[in-house]
């Protein structure tokens, strides 16, 4: 509403002398509050008003007229030439350079710039002065900083109850999520309140899991299936195998039926190598190795019992720890067994029974960690009691090298993916020690105490420079390791090479030895039942000729073969006949042995 | 006739494929090339010479070029300046 008060005056009057007069005051206008209005108002209570005490400020911005700056190349084509002269008319130019070159001051800079010139010419001609010195040998400022690692993130079980992590995955591209599988492995500890999730951490977020998985029971074993990233299998604390894809959330996609599923928690499960990328296995400690097909979780699709006596009784079967499978040969892979063998077996062997190949003993208790090297898969790492053992699948009565007995039970082993002779190892103390097998074999190359809780896993992301450490109370302590430690460094793998085939040389005639040894062993005992009366305890005299009778038995074998290539007649029966009368002859004196063979020889 | 005896003897120094001499307008007063190939090695080094001889006096104005080489894998440039003349020698440096 607008209040207008209109002055007029007429034209004509304009300019008058003005005289003032007092007036009092006249209501022009007078407005009444209108009460219906009022309603309309709301009452503010409290009102609230600031007041600071600072200096006022404010903010201008100032920008300057840009400078355009433009570079311009001119192409010079015969330009420069004084007016009067004509480049294309030759002789033109020519008198025109004559001139120039009359001139006392072109003489004198010539004369100048000459002996400039010369110089440079001449130490171009003598050395090379851009010459690069020492270009190959850039590489040997490396070694120099000692081995370390750093911790980078450490991911806590977000539960009040917090569960053991016992196992690691990394998701298989791009290596920046990991998979925990939380739960309480002591025995029958479940406690109330214990939460079954497992998570999948997103490493940029360590405070809040990314993803968590509901199982139906505590997962004991998590692995990414790495031909598809979103999908993970896991093994459940009684016995079930789940899959989840996470794009499709928390509940496992299919979970395997309770009657054909393990009977104890499923310690291993590990994705096969197939055209279809759905299958896997487990193992537990009930004894037996499932296949699954994970399109079709009701039953499995093969099962093996773990009985090393090829019988396929389940009584007798030896309870799994972990399971190992190397996608470049996808038809052996190797189960630890509590009882401390290993169990290297074929799967496509034709009948159960022959699917066990071979037994590898050597641990007192639990295989806790099974890991073949990357570079070398014929050799392979065992964990497990105090110590850890590196095999050659070649010789199977014991590893090629071990390390030395700790004080705390080793829980979990890895190789280096980048360095053949690198491993690490987790201990029930909260260490981690890192190996280099190459450098020294008694001691750790590296040892970090991690926490003060034991650790229960340990996983290696794939470019070998960071590795995750589960620990008792459900830490995940995410650590870089030094980048001497996970480069390779020259000559690496040859060397490791050299050493693994060395230390498998040497077991292997050990092996031999021991074989022969027991070969005699047996030999004496048939020689004994033929001859009983003779030969009821061995005097050192007897040993000692016997001994000396083997020696030169293997001798005599040798300078036979090589007579019998030369002669070509009489093939093998000469040897034979010399091999089984020393059989069956035990103790005789050697010297009429000797010349018998000897005639033998001759013959 | 000493110019030329100085001309000649840089000439014929091993590696040296060609020698110019290039006054402060551009124009070649002496060269071994070809004129099409001489006046252009005669434009860009010119321009080329005054832009690093701005640079150093930039930098310092009390110092001046002397000299002033580009090595390329082929062979090697090599302009010795002046304030009215530009002595270009194209060498191949043997290694």
């Amino acid at each position: 509403m607008e209040i207008v008060h209109i002055y007029t005056r007429k034209r004509s009057e304009f300019g008058r002398p003005c005289s003032f007069s007092d007036r009092p005051a006249e209501v022009c206008v007078d407005i009444q509050p209108n009460p219906s209005l009022a309603e309309c108002f709301v009452l503010r209570s409290p009102v609230d008003a600031h007041v600071q005490h600072s200096s006022d400020m404010s903010e201008h911005e100032v920008n300057t007229e840009r400078v355009e700056v433009e570079t311009r190349g001119v192409n010079h084509v015969e330009g420069g030439w004084p007016k009067d002269i004509n480049p294309q008319e030759m002789e033109q130019t020519i008198r025109f350079r004559k001139k120039v070159e009359k001139e006392e001051n072109y003489v004198n800079t010539i004369m100048h710039l000459g002996t400039l010139m010369e110089h440079c010419v001449k130490q171009n001609n003598a050395i090379n002065i851009y010459e690069e010195y020492f270009g190959e040998e850039e590489m040997a400022e490396v070694e120099d900083e000692p081995p370390s690692a750093k911790t980078i993130n450490v991911i806590r079980d977000p539960n009040i109850t917090k569960r053991t992590a016992a196992h690691l995955s990394w998701h298989p591209d791009r290596c920046k999520k990991l998979a925990v599988a939380y739960s309480s492995l002591e025995f029958q500890q479940n406690m109330k309140g214990m939460s079954f999730d497992s998570y999948i951490w997103d490493l940029e977020n360590p405070n809040k899991p990314e993803l968590v998985l509901k199982p139906s029971s505590p997962l004991v074993s998590l692995e990414y299936n790495p031909k598809d990233s979103h999908i993970l299998v896991g093994g459940c604390y009684n016995g079930q195998i789940a899959y989840w894809d996470t794009r499709k959330g928390r509940l496992p996609v299919e979970v395997s039926t309770v009657e054909v599923s393990h009977r104890d928690p499923v310690y291993g499960a590990i994705w096969l190598q197939s055209k279809t990328g759905t299958e896997c296995f487990s193992a537990s400690t009930d004894g037996q190795v499932l296949w699954w097909d994970i399109r079709k979780l009701s039953e499995p699709t093969e099962m093996l019992v773990l009985d090393i006596n090829r019988q396929g009784l389940l009584e007798n079967a030896l309870g799994a720890i972990t399971l190992e499978f190397e996608p470049t040969m996808p038809t052996k892979f190797m189960v630890g067994t509590e009882q401390g063998i290993v169990i290297a077996c074929n799967r496509k062997a034709k009948t159960p029974p022959e699917k066990i190949a071979s037994t590898y003993s050597g641990h007192h208790g639990p295989v806790y960690a099974l890991a073949r090297n990357p570079f070398y898969p014929k050799i392979f790492l065992t964990v497990g009691d105090w110590t850890a053992r590196i095999w050659s699948e070649e010789t199977k009565e014991s590893p090629i090298m071990w390390t030395k007995y700790h004080l705390s039970y080793l829980t979990d082993g890895c190789w280096s993916t980048v360095r053949p002779a690198v491993f690490f190892t987790t201990k029930m103390d909260g260490t981690l020690d890192v190996w280099d097998f190459l450098f020294k074999q008694n001691d750790p190359f590296l040892s970090l105490k991690v926490c003060d809780e034991p650790l229960s896993s340990l996983r290696l992301q794939d470019n070998g420079c960071i590795v995750g450490c589960g620990s008792k109370l459900g830490t995940v302590t995410l650590l870089e390791i030094s980048s001497g430690l996970c480069t390779l460094q020259r000559n690496e793998k040859n060397l490791a090479n050299a050493m693994f085939e060395r230390e498998t040389k040497r077991e292997k005639i050990l092996e031999a030895r021991h074989r022969e040894m027991r070969l005699k062993e047996r030999a004496k005992s048939e020689g004994q039942d033929m001859e009983m009366e003779e030969m009821q305890e061995e005097s050192p005299e007897e040993a000692f000729s016997r001994a000396q009778k083997e020696f030169f038995e293997v001798i005599e074998a040798e300078l036979q073969r090589r007579a019998r290539a030369e002669a070509q007649h009489l093939p093998g029966k000469v040897k034979k006949q010399a091999e089984e009368e020393a059989v069956l002859q035990g103790a005789e004196s050697e010297l009429p042995k000797y010349e018998e063979e000897d005639e033998e020889k001759d013959a | 006739a000493e110019v030329e005896e100085t001309l000649k003897r840089i000439q014929a120094h091993k590696g040296v494929i060609a020698t110019m001499v290039i006054n402060a307008e551009g124009i070649p007063i002496r060269t071994t090339l070809d004129n099409s190939t001489t006046v252009q090695y005669a434009g860009l080094l010119h321009q080329l010479t005054t832009k690093a001889r701005s640079t150093v006096r930039d930098i310092d104005p009390q110092n001046d070029l002397t000299f002033l080489r580009i090595r390329s894998k082929k062979h090697e440039i090599m302009v010795a300046p002046d304030k009215e003349y530009l002595l270009i020698v194209i060498q191949n440096p043997c290694e």
